[in-house]
C-alpha cells in the first residue's frame, strides 16, 4: 500500500520499497512512507506487525542485529542512508533515538546529555557545554526539577525522569529527526502525560515518529499515523481520518478493537 | 573385617529395607484401593533405606576410628606382649609388623620377636571383626525395624525423606567451611607458637629476611625475621608486574570476545583462553625458568646491564601475569556481557561509534565487575608457589630493580617447611606465620571482591 501523500512534499524522510528481512524471514515488506517535519508521525498496529523494526531502520540500528538485512532505499533529505559509504555516526547524529525502556547510562545527569555535545565535539569550552546541558534538559522539560543535583546518577531518577532524561539526551546532540520506539510503555500514566506533553512542545522542531502499542496516545500526540499489520503498511494519512474514517476494513477492525 | 565389606552390608540391608517398606506401602495400596497414600511407594522405600544407612554409616565412621585401638589395647594386655620394649620407634614397628602379618597385609616379619605378637592379633581381630559386623546387622535392623513399624497409609514419608536428604546436602556443604575453619585454626595455633618466640613488630616490619634452621630454637635472632623483603617481593612479583602484564591483556582481549568477535571466533577463542587456566603451574613455572628467564637476563645483558641474574622477579611476573590472564579476561568478558544491551544501543543511536561505546560506557558500566575479576586475580597470583620457586629465586632482596631476584612469601614457606631445621625451630614456624598473612591478605581480597560484584550485580537487576 502507498502513501497518498503528495511526492513533492518536502518530506525528512522518504522509504521506498523498504523490506527487511531476519535471516530468511520476511519481517517487512516493501512500505513506503514520507516523514515530514511538521508533523509527529505515529505507528501504530498489533504486536509483531513490523512497526519497531520499521522505526530502527531509520537510524540503521538494525544494523546491530547481524543476521537483519534491510532492501529498498530509504533517504535523509534526499540522500540514501544505506548507500556504501554512508556514516552511519553522522546518521545517528542526525536521527536520534529513544528506547522503550529508559536506558540512562549509569554516569551523572549532566554527563548523560554532555555525552552526545562531546562525542561529536558540538560544544566549544566548557561553558557552551553546560549551556547546551541546560537547553536541552530544558526542552525535555526536566530542567526544574534537576537543576540542583545534576551531579547525581542518571539510573537513580524515576522512571518517567529517566525517560525524559532519555529525550534530551537525543535532543542535546540537535538531531533532525527523533524516533521514539514505544517511550511510555514503561511507565505510569502521569509520566506518559507528561512525555505526551513534551512530544507535543517538540513538534515542529524536529520530525517525530513514535511507535505506540495505545491507540488513544497516536490520536492524541500524532497528526499522521500509519498502521502496519504482518509487515505491510495497510494504511498512512491524516491521524483524524484513520481513527474517524478508515479506507482499509484491516485498519477499522483493528482501531475498533477486533483484532489486536 | 575392613570397612568395606561394612559398607557393603549396610547398603545390602538398605537395599532389603527399601524392598520391604515399599511393598508394605503396595500392600496399604491393595488394602484400600479408595485412599491415597500419603506419599509415592518408593519414598516409603527410601524412608527406611535411610533410617538403615545413615546409622550404620555412622556406626561404620566411629568402629573404623576405634576398632585399631581396641585391638591393639587387647594385643597389649595379652602375655605375649610383655616383652615389648616399653616406648619408641621399635615397640611401635613390632607391633605394626604383626599387624601387618595378621592381616594379611605382609607375607613375614623382620623383627623375629615380633612374630610371637601374630597371634594375639589375631585373635583380637577375629573377636573384633565379629563385634563389628553384628553391631552393624544390629544397628541396621534396629533402624529398620523401628522405621519400619512407623509405616502408615497416612504415614508422610515425602516429607520426611526430603528432610533427610536436606540434612545430608546441608552436611556436604559443611565439610569445606569446616575444612577451611580447620586449616585457619591450625594456622592461628602454629602462628601463635612461632609469636611467642619473635615478636610480630620484628616480623611484619622487619627489613632482614634469613632465619637460620640450624641456629638455637631457643634463641632465635629476631632481626633475622624481618618479613618486609617477603611481601615486597610478592606484591611486586605478584600484585605489580604481572598485573601490568594481565590487566591490559585480559581487558582487551574481553572487549574484543565481547564486541568484535564475530560468533564463530568466540566460539573457539572463549574456551581457548580458559585453557590457559586449566595449565598446572609447574608448566608455567618451566616455561619461566627455562624460556623466559634466559630471555630476560639476554636482553638485559645486551642493553648493558652486566649485573643480571637469570633468575629475575621480572621473569616469574611476567610469566605469572600470562596464567593470569584469563581470570581477568572472564571476569571482564561476562561483567561486560551483564552490561544490558539498552545501554550499548542507547550509546550507539547518540551516533558514539563502537569503540567510544565501549571505552565511555560499557568499561566504566562493567568497572566493578572487572576490578572485583582483577583483586580475584591478584589473590590468586599472590598464592601462586610453582613459578616463583622455578623462576623468582631465593634471595630476600628489597629492591626495586625487576631483573634482581626476589623471593616472595610462598616461596618461603615451602624453603622453611621442607628445610633441614626441626619441627618447634622458629625458622620452620616462620612458613606459619607466612601462610597466616597470606591467608588473610588473599582472604581479604576476595571478601572485597565478591562484595562489589554482589552491588554491581544488584545495580543491575
Amino acid at each position: 500500500m502507498v502513501t497518498e501523500i503528495s511526492e513533492n512534499s518536502p518530506a525528512k524522510m522518504r522509504a521506498r520499497d523498504v523490506s527487511v528481512y531476519y535471516g530468511s524471514k520476511r519481517a517487512i515488506d516493501s512500505v513506503s512512507i514520507d516523514i515530514e517535519t511538521d508533523y509527529v508521525t505515529s505507528f501504530i498496529g498489533p504486536s509483531g506487525c513490523g512497526k519497531s523494526t520499521f522505526l530502527r531502520t531509520l537510524n540503521r540500528m538494525n544494523d546491530t542485529i547481524p543476521s537483519a538485512r534491510v532492501e529498498g532505499a530509504i533517504e535523509l533529505d534526499g540522500e540514501d542512508i544505506y548507500r556504501s559509504g554512508m556514516d552511519v555516526v553522522q546518521l545517528r547524529a542526525r536521527v536520534g533515538m529513544v528506547f522503550q525502556r529508559p536506558n540512562p547510562f549509569p554516569k551523572s545527569i549532566y554527563e548523560n546529555i554532555a555525552y552526545g555535545p562531546k562525542i561529536h565535539g558540538l560544544a566549544d569550552g566548557k561553558d557552551h557545554l553546560d549551556q547546551i546541558v541546560e537547553k536541552s534538559l530544558r526542552r525535555a522539560g526536566l530542567w526544574d526539577e534537576v537543576k540542583d543535583r545534576l551531579s547525581d546518577s542518571g539510573t537513580a531518577l524515576s522512571g518517567g525522569q529517566q525517560q525524559r532524561l532519555c529525550i534530551a539526551r537525543a535532543i542535546a546532540v540537535e538531531p533532525e529527526v527523533i524516533l521514539m520506539d514505544e517511550p511510555c510503555s514503561a511507565l505510569d500514566p502521569i509520566a506518559t502525560a507528561k512525555i505526551e506533553e513534551l512530544i507535543d512542545e517538540l513538534r515542529g522542531r524536529y520530525a517525530i515518529v513514535i511507535v505506540t502499542h495505545s491507540m488513544q496516545q497516536a490520536a492524541r500526540v500524532s497528526q499522521r499515523t500509519a498502521f502496519f499489520h504482518l509487515g505491510n503498511l495497510v494504511e498512512y494519512g491524516e491521524t483524524s481520518e484513520i481513527f474517524t474514517n478508515p479506507r482499509e476494513e484491516r485498519t477499522k477492525d483493528y482501531i475498533t478493537g477486533r483484532y489486536g | 573385617m575392613s570397612p568395606a565389606i561394612l559398607l557393603l552390608l549396610a547398603l545390602l540391608l538398605g537395599l532389603a529395607g527399601w524392598l520391604a517398606a515399599r511393598a508394605r506401602a503396595w500392600s496399604f495400596k491393595r488394602a484400600a484401593p479408595k485412599n491415597r497414600l500419603a506419599a509415592l511407594p518408593s519414598y516409603y522405600g527410601w524412608y527406611v533405606a535411610l533410617w538403615v544407612i545413615v546409622p550404620v554409616l555412622i556406626f561404620i565412621a566411629l568402629w573404623s576410628a576405634v576398632e585399631p585401638q581396641l585391638v591393639q589395647q587387647s594385643v597389649l594386655a595379652s602375655p605375649a606382649a610383655a616383652n615389648l620394649p616399653e616406648f619408641g620407634m621399635q615397640r611401635q614397628t613390632m607391633l605394626a609388623e604383626a599387624r601387618a602379618v595378621a592381616t594379611g597385609a605382609a607375607k613375614g616379619v623382620f623383627n623375629p620377636d615380633s612374630r610371637v605378637l601374630i597371634e594375639p592379633f589375631e585373635k583380637a581381630l577375629f573377636r573384633y571383626n565379629i563385634v563389628g559386623v553384628v553391631s552393624t546387622l544390629l544397628i541396621g535392623f534396629a533402624g529398620g525395624a523401628w522405621s519400619f513399624l512407623r509405616l502408615k497409609p497416612d504415614f508422610r514419608a515425602r516429607t520426611k525423606v526430603e528432610r533427610i536428604v536436606m540434612g545430608i546436602l546441608l552436611l556436604a556443604s559443611l565439610v569445606a567451611i569446616l575444612t577451611t575453619l580447620g586449616i585457619f585454626v591450625s594456622l592461628v595455633f602454629e602462628t601463635i607458637r612461632f609469636f611467642g618466640m619473635i615478636s610480630p613488630i620484628d616480623f611484619l616490619f622487619g627489613t632482614h629476611w634469613g632465619p637460620d634452621p640450624m641456629g638455637n630454637p631457643a634463641n632465635p635472632d629476631p632481626t633475622r625475621y624481618g618479613a618486609i623483603p617477603l611481601f615486597w617481593g610478592t606484591i611486586y612479583i605478584g600484585a605489580i608486574i604481572a598485573m601490568v602484564v594481565a590487566i591490559p591483556l585480559g581487558l582487551m582481549s574481553a572487549i574484543y570476545l565481547t564486541q568484535y568477535a564475530n560468533p564463530r571466533w568466540r566460539k573457539w577463542l572463549k574456551p581457548a583462553l580458559e585453557i590457559l587456566a586449566g595449565v598446572p603451574t609447574v608448566v608455567y613455572g618451566y616455561f619461566a625458568a627455562l624460556t623466559v628467564a634466559p630471555f630476560v637476563r639476554d636482553v638485559a645483558l645486551s642493553i648493558g646491564i652486566s649485573n643480571a641474574s637469570s633468575e629475575s622477579a621480572l621473569a616469574a611476573g611476567l610469566v605469572m601475569g600470562v596464567m593470569i590472564i584469563p581470570f581477568v579476561s572472564s571476569m571482564a568478558d561476562d561483567s561486560i556481557a551483564a552490561v544490558p544491551n539498552a545501554m550499548r544501543d542507547g550509546s550507539l543511536a547518540m551516533g558514539a561509534t563502537q569503540s567510544e561505546t565501549i571505552r565511555k560506557v560499557l568499561v566504566p558500566a562493567a568497572l566493578p565487575g572487572i576490578v572485583a575479576g582483577v583483586m580475584l586475580a591478584i589473590s590468586r597470583a599472590i598464592g601462586e608457589t610453582m613459578i616463583v620457586v622455578m623462576a623468582a629465586g631465593a634471595a630476600a632482596n628489597l629492591s626495586a630493580n625487576p631483573l634482581e631476584a626476589m623471593t616472595t612469601v610462598t616461596f618461603q614457606i615451602v624453603a622453611m617447611l621442607t628445610g633441614e631445621g626441626s619441627f618447634d625451630h622458629p625458622a620452620t614456624l616462620s612458613a606459619f606465620a607466612l601462610g597466616f598473612v597470606l591467608f588473610l591478605v588473599t582472604l581479604a581480597l576476595n571478601f572485597i571482591a565478591l562484595r562489589v560484584v554482589k552491588r554491581f550485580r544488584e545495580a543491575y537487576e
